[in-house]
């Protein structure tokens, strides 16, 4: 679970065996899912994921996705089987800047992800060959624009007061997603600070992924 | 963006595999007034993209919650056709992508749309894509825009986009469908006539000063969009075409 302010956002994964896509039959497949509980906010209902929640963890699927920090290849079982790696955000408490929590909680759940043992095809339940290897960590910061200020990690009275916001995931060198929202507009170099801003930022997260 | 494939070549000498520059666009024809109902039409031609959107409204709002008192609630529908792209028939209906999609082409035309004129209605954008090749977001929101202005609708800015991206670590514009699948990286912007951004998403992999680059080419060719808008309803009304939809 990670927790930034009074957000709080469950992590969970779980592997299991299933057909590759038709176009990339010998890569594994990762699908990620974003349940904003009903408990967690006066503003969230119960029901099929609405807008907010498939933003939500369409953009921590793409920081993670993007970076290439699992390798797909390696999840390829036998011809015809796969393993899916399925991320599942569960927000339990919500004071804003889901994106962050929600990419730490993420990172933190793959760090101590264990693969299953695989036998003739099979996966075996609750028995482990060891973690599931990671090739660096994708972080994110969240930034909104009130009037003439920017301020990182909104919570949610900032979020609510937001012209606009602005989502940075880095990972090691590169940027590897990014996510506008919000009606007001960014200028371009309030665009380019925000990302030296967000590789700064990166490390304070990083010492909380354990 | 689908995913990096080093094997497969997207420059070959120098140039990239439909025959463009770095930063050239693909060609892009925009037609207002196509559609008989709507308040306001546009069909776009971008590419192999092929895209009709028709504006309803102001109307009342319903569902009634949605209303807002002190301003217009804009809904965009951005939706792909079933035989709109080259993989496997899909399924019809909103999925994640195209609601994702939806909402924030609502944003964005919420800031250039003079909202406040209109308190307690809603405005409906209803874009379409046929044919789906690579940059359907930006085509859409081209479409959305122009049909706005063909409506009348009042307007703070106007705004158009391109994207960015990374084909064979060489940095280009408005990817095409094989750049899009084996590239490295896509950046959708779009930008009001102030220059500022008001969409903007990114996957994939960038470094600060690619980004910084990207984001000085892709602002000037999107002026060069908005000149496109600006012709397209001057011939609706210099009365130089028949507008009405056609795909060829």
């Amino acid at each position: 679970m990670a927790q930034i302010g009074n957000t709080k956002v469950l992590a969970g994964v779980k592997l299991s065996m299933m057909e590759p896509f038709a176009d990339e039959p010998n890569k594994g497949v990762l699908i990620m899912g974003a349940e904003l509980l009903p408990m967690a906010s006066p503003t969230f209902e119960p029901g099929p994921p609405d807008e907010r929640s498939i933003e939500f963890s369409r953009v921590v699927d793409r920081g993670i996705r993007s970076s290439e920090i699992i390798n797909m290849e390696s999840l390829f079982v036998e011809e015809g089987k796969v393993l899916g790696l399925f991320i599942d955000l569960y927000v339990l408490d919500y004071g804003g800047n889901l994106f962050d929590t929600g990419t730490l909680a993420a990172m933190s759940a793959l760090k101590n992800t264990r693969m299953p043992k695989i036998e003739s095809g099979e996966l075996i339940r609750g028995e482990y060959t060891g973690n599931l290897p990671l090739g660096g960590y994708p972080l994110s910061s969240t930034f909104v624009k009130i009037g003439n200020f920017t301020m990182l990690d909104p919570e949610i009275h900032e979020e609510s007061a937001a012209d606009a916001r602005l989502t940075i995931c880095t990972c090691e060198e590169n940027i590897v997603a990014m996510q506008k929202g919000g009606v007001g507009a960014f200028k371009k170099e309030e665009v380019l600070n925000l990302i030296n801003v967000s590789f700064e930022k990166r490390d304070i997260l990083m010492k909380h992924i354990r | 963006m689908g995913s990096h494939n080093p094997n497969i070549k997207l420059i070959v000498d120098g140039k990239r595999l439909d025959g463009r520059a770095f930063d050239q666009l693909r060609n892009i024809s925009i037609n207002v007034g196509v559609l008989e109902n709507a308040v306001g039409s546009a069909q776009v031609i971008w590419g192999d993209n092929k895209v009709v959107a028709g504006v309803y409204g102001p109307r009342d709002v319903f569902p009634k919650y949605q209303q807002k008192p002190d301003k217009a609630f804009i809904r965009t529908i951005y939706s792909m056709a079933t035989f709109a792209s080259i993989e496997e028939h899909s399924r019809s209906g909103p999925n994640k992508r195209s609601q994702e999609i939806s909402f924030v082409l609502s944003e964005a035309f919420e800031n250039v749309l003079m909202v406040e004129k209109f308190p307690g209605k809603m405005i409906d954008l209803h874009i379409t894509v046929l044919q789906a090749a690579a940059g359907t977001r930006l085509a859409a929101f081209l479409a959305g825009m122009a049909a706005l202005i063909d409506g009348g609708f009042p307007l703070n800015e106007i705004a158009a986009g391109v994207s960015a991206g990374k084909a064979d670590g060489a940095l280009v514009l408005d990817l095409d469908k094989a750049e899009d699948n084996f590239g490295q990286s896509d950046l959708p912007i779009v930008y009001n006539s102030s220059g500022e951004i008001i969409l903007l998403q990114m996957d994939g992999k960038m470094t600060r000063d690619e980004l910084t680059e990207s984001i000085e080419l892709t602002s000037a060719k999107s002026k060069d969009i908005m000149d496109l808008i600006r012709k397209a309803v001057e011939r609706k009304y210099a009365g130089e075409v028949k507008t009405e939809l056609n795909f060829r």
